[in-house]
């Protein structure tokens, strides 16, 4: 139960935090990838503001032997650069420019102009499913 | 430049950061929103699905709450289609579910632990993101 009430509080300042930032506004994020046109910075501030603070944060947390309501931290295992990082992370890039909407700014707009959101969060997730199934079949 | 917001965009990004620290320090758990939810319809046991539901319960509930007290103004994009809109959000999930993270996974947690994969994914959603819309303008003229 814990960790399920700190997942929601989590989710919650994210979604402040998101709302607040300006990421959940597609246009500013395509202005922000736009450098050769009327480029929009505000999201570098976005980024750098996250990278710093969970930077300063995960040293101390780090230093703990275990998460407060867990027994261990839950760490990415897979390290290495392949060709699966790269081209998943280019395609993501193709998608992320031609709408605007990563996921997180896509599921926290649901809250409040559900149009749009939706429609990419329902696409996101057969785009998710339909990679598990090609990982699957070819494994 | 005009519209360019570095205070609010800061002060929105170090939440982000808050979030990320809570969900690290209380469950020892990476804030990556594709992982999270890909994780509620993935064959992971009920706890599992519980708590990234509750997350992203909060994700949406915390946007709603904001944009309640500071309505959100949204300029509607003509070029838009719900199709573009269907192709994208494919490419999308498709490509953080194959490349493992994205925005905040990738860019905000794993660059915050100098993950060298992270860091590699970053730099390269970033330029390829940078590509499609100088693409896009240049041929399309959106």
């Amino acid at each position: 139960m814990k960790t399920i009430l700190s997942a929601l509080l989590a989710g919650t300042v994210f979604g402040v935090g998101l709302t607040l930032s300006g990421m959940v506004d597609p246009n500013k994020v395509v202005n922000f990838l736009d450098i050769t046109g009327n480029w929009d910075p505000s999201l570098m501030f976005v980024l750098g503001g996250a990278v710093i603070t969970t930077t300063i944060a995960y040293r101390f947390i780090f230093a703990q032997d275990k998460p407060l309501f867990d027994e261990d931290f839950h760490l990415p295992t897979v390290l290495k650069i392949d060709s699966k990082l790269l081209s998943g992370s280019i395609m993501f890039g193709i998608g992320w420019g031609l709408i605007g909407y990563c996921p997180g700014p896509a599921v926290a707009s649901i809250g409040f102009r559900p149009e749009e959101p939706l429609i990419v969060v329902a696409s996101m997730l057969v785009g998710m499913l339909l990679f598990r199934t090609i990982a699957r079949l070819r494994a | 430049m005009e519209n360019f917001t570095p205070y609010t965009s800061l002060a929105g990004g170090i939440l982000i950061g808050i979030s990320a620290s809570i969900l690290m320090l209380l469950n020892g758990r990476i804030a990556g929103i594709s992982g999270i939810v890909s994780g509620i319809f993935n064959g992971s046991s009920l706890h599992e699905k519980l708590w990234r539901l509750a997350f992203v319960v909060g994700l949406i509930g915390g946007a709603f709450v904001y944009a309640n007290y500071y309505p959100v103004n949204i300029e509607p994009r003509e070029h838009m289609t719900t199709a573009l809109l269907v192709v994208g959000g494919l490419i999308v999930g498709f490509g953080t579910a194959m490349g493992g993270g994205c925005t905040s996974g990738h860019g905000v947690c794993g660059m915050s632990r100098f993950s060298l994969r992270s860091i590699t994914a970053t730099m390269t959603f970033l330029i390829s993101g940078i590509a499609t819309v100088y693409l896009v303008k240049t041929f399309l003229g959106a």
